[in-house]
């Protein structure tokens, strides 16, 4: 059936292009043919997916790709996005696949909060002259100090972070080997963990990274063996993602390719589904089973992450969850991105990131449990300031993913669910997984968090504070604009100038 | 031998590798430890008196250079036993809970009674003989790769949803004490195969599953593995070639992509 869809960009091409063919070779699209017969390069802007791939790989600079300016009539209820995904559905009968996290304008709370700073009454403290600890523990802590001649501290097993941010899971088979393993490389550059995501450890990274890796256990189950559990750090079950919460996924045929099929240790090219829920799970009840079941599978010596999407009665669940016995709740907001997401339930399902720390927090301290268990918030941290800003808000540590993507080479155009990447992060073609060179994408990530910690550092001295421990729930360091009364009450934070 | 660190007042040691544990008045994380340390101290084989819903036995058992421990459990085992199993054997003098053989990878679990819901979930190796019936979503997602090939035998039937997004293995259900009423039999089910002796109503099954008599390549692998079963209960006294004999339906998916065209 011919598509009645606009293109979503045009591709200019100027007099500088010298036939030199590269943008063909870049775009796995196709967007860009050689045309022989008049010896010059012709571009499609149907195909174009919009990742900038070609314009940055031009020699000449010769390649610029920009939004299409055609549109349809201006009609405020008929955007031009509501008019082509039902002529997109209506061409195809499917459900609208999208990646990344959701680009709707849903309010972005960071950018309404703002941080303090010490004037006069106290003085604020130079990172580059004296000692600042972002250094993080995440896991239970004890509810007292005990001192006594007991040598056996009792203590819980914990993760020691050097800079209170973990990548987030992105599973091999959603992500290349090569993405995979830079965030690998990275993580114990950088002393904190990656997470594996639902995708299993491939079997040769598993003596190397086992101090740095949070393995995951999905639905789907894949990968899964007491062995893969005891290679670890810790144990991550995830229940839900911002992006998608309450459904299951599905990894599809193309992308499991032999060793993606022997990591997660089911046959090559069949689809490799995740339920919506854990059939062992359907209840606070049964989550207490599934966390014990690995505690005891791991000797008790792993702490134990529950990972939930942030949905409308987060505290109630987070209370549950941490009574279950996880040591560490992540959340994850509705921004938080995906490989692979229905669109529908990307843009529209879960709640923002910040609005779930700070009921959350405040849930787990009234009721005396908050010690009991560490929290990780993702989905939506942009920058240094929003890692702050989510630790004043009552996290212990921020998850991120799609900063580290970009950090990799992500434009966010959203193609993930092609497994055409570009980049080569999301694919997994052998071609375009080459792109991602190992040892460039693992220093642009340590650069990220280095260059983070350093920003950490400076707002933490001009708050006065000089350990990132004295932050946290530090609700006090925010203060709110252009904020509802309502808002603020569930950040719990002052307007500007209270 | 080393000589066990813990006291344990109420076992005694059989020989140089049996033990045998009174665990009345134990809870789970007591009764695991104390299977871990036998097996450590190299036992091979412990008897659990008076088990009474202690979870996750057998669980606790792994060990990088593969360690292997029988265990042999009269009383009631609680929910998850052998889960994550890591190529132990566990013997059960009586019934099961749910989540028996939860992603259990290898070794053998065998029940001689009725094991509960979600028997061998996510289970992707090893095997489990059910003397009696099993509860509701059995074999839920078991998967399979290479070599590793887990199967579930079962005296009785199942109840519904049976093989629930099943990617691999093979779950036999002798039908031995009545007619098969599972429904909903095999919902997303893209790979493996269940077997069932009797017949099945089409509405019984999900869609996607593809219902055919099994052909002689299937009777001689439902063969080895009905043996294997009446060795485990001889006190049932069956012939093998009785059982085969009979009428058999073989269920297999349609398509190991049942999903592939939902999307756009």
């Amino acid at each position: 059936m011919r598509s009645l869809v606009l293109p979503e960009f045009t591709i200019f091409r100027s007099d500088e292009c010298d036939g030199c063919r590269a943008c063909e070779h870049q775009c796995p699209f196709g967007a860009h043919t050689y045309d022989a017969s008049n010896d010059k390069m012709v571009s499609d802007s149907r195909r174009c997916a919009g990742c900038q791939r070609c314009a940055v790989f031009c020699p000449k600079g010769a390649i610029e790709i920009r939004p299409s300016p055609s549109f349809y009539r201006p009609n405020a209820s008929w955007s031009r996005e509501r008019i082509e995904d039902i002529k997109r559905q209506a061409e195809s009968g499917g459900v609208l696949l999208t990646g990344c996290g959701s680009d709707k304008p849903f309010r972005i709370y960071w950018d309404h909060m703002l941080l303090n700073a010490s004037q006069v009454t106290n003085p604020s403290i130079d990172p580059l002259r004296e000692p600042m600890e972002l250094r993080t523990f995440l896991g239970s802590k004890p509810e007292r100090l005990l001192l006594g001649d007991d040598t056996d501290t009792g203590r819980d097993p914990f993760l020691m972070l050097e800079t209170p941010i973990l990548f987030s899971a992105m599973s091999y088979g959603a992500i290349s080997y090569n993405a995979f393993q830079a965030l690998a490389i990275a993580a114990s550059r950088s002393g904190t963990f990656f997470n594996t995501g639902e995708g299993g450890m491939p079997a040769e990274m598993r003596s190397r990274f086992k101090k740095q890796t949070i393995v995951q256990v999905a639905s789907g189950r894949f990968g899964i063996d007491a062995e893969y559990l005891n290679c670890a750090a810790a144990v991550e079950i995830k229940i839900g993602q911002g992006a998608k919460p309450g459904i299951g996924g599905h990894l599809p045929g193309e992308k499991v390719s032999q060793h993606v099929a022997a990591t997660r240790m089911i046959p090559e090219g069949t689809d490799a589904i995740s339920p919506a829920p854990h059939h062992d799970i359907y209840s606070i009840e049964d989550l207490e089973m599934l966390i014990s079941a690995i505690k005891e599978v791991t000797n008790y010596e792993k702490p134990v992450i529950v990972k939930v999407a942030a949905v409308h009665n987060i505290s109630a669940i987070a209370s549950g969850i941490v009574r279950a016995g996880a040591d560490i709740l992540a959340i994850d907001g509705v921004r938080g991105g995906t490989g692979a997401a229905p669109k529908v339930i990307r843009d529209n399902v879960g709640i923002p990131i910040e609005l779930a720390i700070s009921s959350v927090d405040r849930r787990l301290r009234d009721e005396g449990i908050r010690e009991r268990c560490s929290i990780i918030a993702g989905g939506g941290i942009r920058c240094s300031a929003d890692v702050v800003k989510a630790i004043a808000l009552g996290a212990d540590a921020v998850y991120i993913g799609t900063a580290a993507l970009i950090a990799m080479g992500c434009t966010l155009c959203q193609r993930c669910y092609t497994g055409r990447c570009s980049w080569g992060i999301c694919t997994q073609d052998p071609e375009l997984v080459r792109r991602l060179n190992l040892d460039d994408a693992s220093q642009r990530l340590v650069n990220l968090l280095s260059a983070w910690s350093h920003e950490i550092k400076e707002m933490l001295g001009g708050m006065g504070i000089n350990a990132i421990e004295s932050l946290r729930g530090n609700r006090d360091q925010l203060r709110g604009v252009g904020l509802h009364e309502w808002e603020l009450d569930v950040l719990g934070i002052k307007g500007a100038g209270e | 031998m080393e000589e066990l660190q813990l006291e344990i007042s109420c076992s005694r040691t059989y020989s140089e590798s049996a033990i045998e544990i009174d665990a009345s008045h134990m809870d789970t994380r007591e009764l695991n430890s104390l299977l871990r340390e036998i097996m450590l101290s190299g036992y091979e084989r412990a008897v659990l008196r008076n088990v009474c819903g202690q979870r996750y036995i057998g669980t606790r058992l792994y060990s990088p250079e593969r360690r292997v421990v029988t265990i042999e459990i009269y009383g009631t085992p609680g929910n998850d036993l052998g889960a994550f199993l890591f190529g132990h054997r566990v013997l059960v003098h009586g019934n099961a809970q749910d989540g028996v053989g939860n992603t259990m990878e290898s070794g053998e679990i065998v029940i001689e009674g009725r094991a509960g819901d979600v028997t061998g979930m996510s289970m992707r190796g090893g095997r489990i003989f059910v003397q009696g019936d099993v509860g509701y979503r059995a074999a839920l997602h078991m998967k399979e790769h290479d070599q590793k090939r887990p199967v579930i035998v079962v005296g009785g039937t199942s109840q519904d949803f049976l093989g629930e997004y099943m990617a691999g293995g093979m779950v036999i259900l002798l039908g031995l004490y009545g007619a098969h009423t599972a429904r909903f039999i095999g919902s997303g089910m893209h790979g493996g195969a269940i077997y069932l002796r009797g017949s099945i109503r089409e509405d019984q099954v999900d869609g996607h599953v593809l219902i055919s008599r099994p052909d002689d390549a299937d009777r001689e692998l439902l063969g080895h593995q009905i043996s294997g079963f009446l060795e485990r209960f001889p006190d049932l006294s069956l012939e093998r070639d009785d059982i085969l004999e009979c009428d058999w339906t073989k269920l297999s998916p349609r398509s190991s992509r049942p999903y592939g065209k939902l999307y756009a």
